[in-house]
């Protein structure tokens, strides 16, 4: 089984966010990057049905140099090798289009990645790519196995759960229960250093978007304590005062 | 020229945050001078699908083929690239939620449309069309201009004030649209579907209240499902009471779960871990209940109670019967 499994390289959740260059550049002072938690669950998992099927898990990542500790970090999380698509990527659709370009070179079986990534957020990638290679897509994956040909998925709903079986090949969001996130062991970590990393120039896309400004949400007020005694006054608060009930 | 929506049906009824597109879609219509058209898919009665003429829409397209009934992103995408197509519209406009994202993604690489998720506001266009979004999970805002003729936005809940008491009197005409549907997106066959019909979802409740580790123990969330129901509210939970299995997986809320936007959002024994505020920062009014005056869900909130919440909860439940 041949699988790609997709990363992104993002803040990590507790990171501060802050803007610098008059409010067009992310502020990476004293941000540590991590690989996005729920690409990591597909790494996770992309690494069981390797070990279960036999095959090779590329990682993939579209973006510059600043990743590499990440891929290697995947490597050693027992992905084979890697390919990291050098360039700035605007958005998605520039995002989506690189990994479909690699996708078609290579064939696999299954590509997976997170839901979304944590700092945009927009959970389209998945999609883009699945049109772009026209085969199937889904997202939230929670439950991913495969037989044969075909993968049976759970995956969440709206208030609730799908289960689902379609034939390979497939794009998925993965995220958790699908698996647990692995800590690479040392002689992962030895072993990454000599991996295959790829590095490749990317396909021109049209600009879709381009991004102009960032901004901070206004700073929150004071909070407003109830002596728990007269915790019932709340209701009436948040009716007459926070007009919101 | 049209703006289109595209529009969520659950059980026959257009989901609310839906109608929020609406209103949204209809907006940019009247700013552009163009038509505000529904795209609506499965099955729905012609009187539901006029509603969307309270919200500003002009028509509804309805297809209505039986193979459409089941969610299916793949086949939705499908037609809606069909009916941007045949209606010449170049702003699409969807609610945010898995379907939605899906559906705008795979119709973005079919327009080659330029695709924004997590709009948060209604676009500037003068010239130029720029858009805002959230980003990090709520704790900033990325404003972008979109440049491809076809535009897709996903919006997020409150992206736009929709006064119910306000709506237009007139309804939407309601046409049949018939799709060309492809084998090929309809490859999946589908098992089981655990839904729970009678909850409310979180994405689209008004008010949430939602519990963590400090509620003990699956045995005792009694008093917090009953100050739900006297609020008509959506219950909720933080990543480790799920992860314990004491409440069902998507009611995860938080930077790896479920972002949600509520009037009101009630947190009972939540220590406010950043990954968790991070599922809830949209939310309008933030009250935080917990025995700990130190705990760091204190700083995000508006209201505060310090105590216990076995005490407080069947207070609040008194209260909020109080008031019907
Ligand atoms: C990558 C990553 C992603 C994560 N994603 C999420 C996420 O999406 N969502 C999420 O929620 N978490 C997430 N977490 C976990 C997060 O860091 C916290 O561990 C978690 O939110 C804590 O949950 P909690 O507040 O329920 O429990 P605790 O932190 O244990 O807090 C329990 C609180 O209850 C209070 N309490 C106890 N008893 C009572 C009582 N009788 N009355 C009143 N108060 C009481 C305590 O004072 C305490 O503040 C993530 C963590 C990581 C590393």
């Amino acid at each position: 089984m041949k699988i790609l499994v997709c990363i992104t390289n993002v803040p990590d959740t507790t990171a501060k966010i802050s803007f610098t260059d008059n409010d067009t550049k992310l502020n990476k002072n004293g941000i540590q990057y991590i690989i996005g938690p729920y690409d990591d669950y597909a790494l996770a998992r992309g690494v069981e049905l390797k070990e279960q099927f036999g095959g090779a898990v590329t990682v993939l990542h579209v973006g510059g140099a600043e990743a590499d500790p990440q891929i290697r970090k995947a490597l050693a999380i027992g992905a084979d090798d890697a390919i990291r698509v050098n360039c700035d990527p605007l958005d998605s659709y520039f995002v989506a289009s690189q990994i479909a370009h690699i996708a078609r070179e290579n064939s696999y079986d299954l590509i997976l990645m997170g839901r979304e990534s944590i700092d945009f957020n927009s959970g389209v990638v998945h999609g883009l790519v699945g049109e772009m290679l026209g085969i199937p897509s889904y997202s939230p994956v929670m439950k991913l196995d495969i037989e044969g040909s075909t993968a049976t998925i759970a995956r969440e709903i709206d208030g609730g759960k799908e289960t689902l079986s379609a034939p390979l090949p497939l794009v998925l969001g993965c995220q958790e229960p699908i698996s647990e996130w692995k800590i690479p062991n040392m002689r992962g970590i030895m072993t990454a250093r000599t991996k295959p990393l790829l590095v490749v120039e990317p396909v021109s896309v049209d600009d879709m978007t381009v991004p102009e400004k960032y901004s901070l949400p206004a700073p929150k007020g004071a909070c407003k304590m109830i002596p728990a005694s007269e915790a019932e006054t709340l209701i009436k608060l948040l009716q007459t005062e926070a007009k919101v009930l | 020229m049209s703006v289109l929506i595209f529009v969520e049906i659950d059980n026959g009824t257009i989901k609310k945050t839906s109608l929020e597109a609406i209103a949204y879609g209809a907006k940019i219509a009247e700013k552009t001078g163009g038509n505000a058209t529904v795209l609506a898919l499965g099955a729905a009665d012609a009187t539901e699908l006029e509603k969307a003429g309270f919200y500003g829409a002009n028509r509804v397209l309805h297809a209505s083929d039986a193979k459409l009934a089941h969610e299916n992103s793949l086949a939705y995408a499908d037609v809606l690239a069909q009916a941007a197509a045949k209606e010449d519209s170049k702003i699409i406009i969807l609610a945010k939620s898995g379907l939605g994202d899906a559906v705008a993604a795979r119709a973005a690489a079919k327009l080659k449309a330029g695709i924004v998720s997590g709009v948060t506001e209604l676009p500037e266009i003068n010239g130029a069309f720029t858009v805002t979004r959230s980003i990090y999970t709520g704790k900033a805002f990325a404003t972008a201009e979109i440049k491809s003729d076809v535009k897709i936005l996903v919006i997020k809940k409150n992206a736009i004030e929709v006064d119910e008491s306000q709506l237009s009197t007139s309804t939407a005409i309601v046409e049949a649209f018939a799709a060309a549907l492809r084998d090929s997106d309809f490859t999946a066959t589908v098992g089981q579907v655990e839904k729970a019909s009678s909850e409310l979802s979180l994405t689209e409740a008004d008010i949430i209240v939602s519990g963590g580790r400090g509620m003990k123990g699956p045995e005792h969330w009694q008093p917090l499902l009953d100050l739900a129901s006297a609020l008509g509210a959506a219950t909720g939970c933080s990543k480790p009471v799920s992860d314990l299995d004491w409440r069902p997986h998507h009611e995860h809320i938080g930077q790896t779960g479920i972002k949600v936007a509520p009037n009101i959002y009630i947190a009972c024994g939540i220590s406010g871990a950043i990954q968790h505020l991070a599922g809830v920062n949209g939310s309008k009014c933030i009250v935080v209940i917990n025995k700990d005056p130190e705990a760091p869900f204190f700083k995000a909130a508006d209201y505060g109670i310090v105590g216990d919440v076995f005490e407080i909860l069947p207070k609040l439940t008194q209260a909020a019967k109080n008031l019907k």
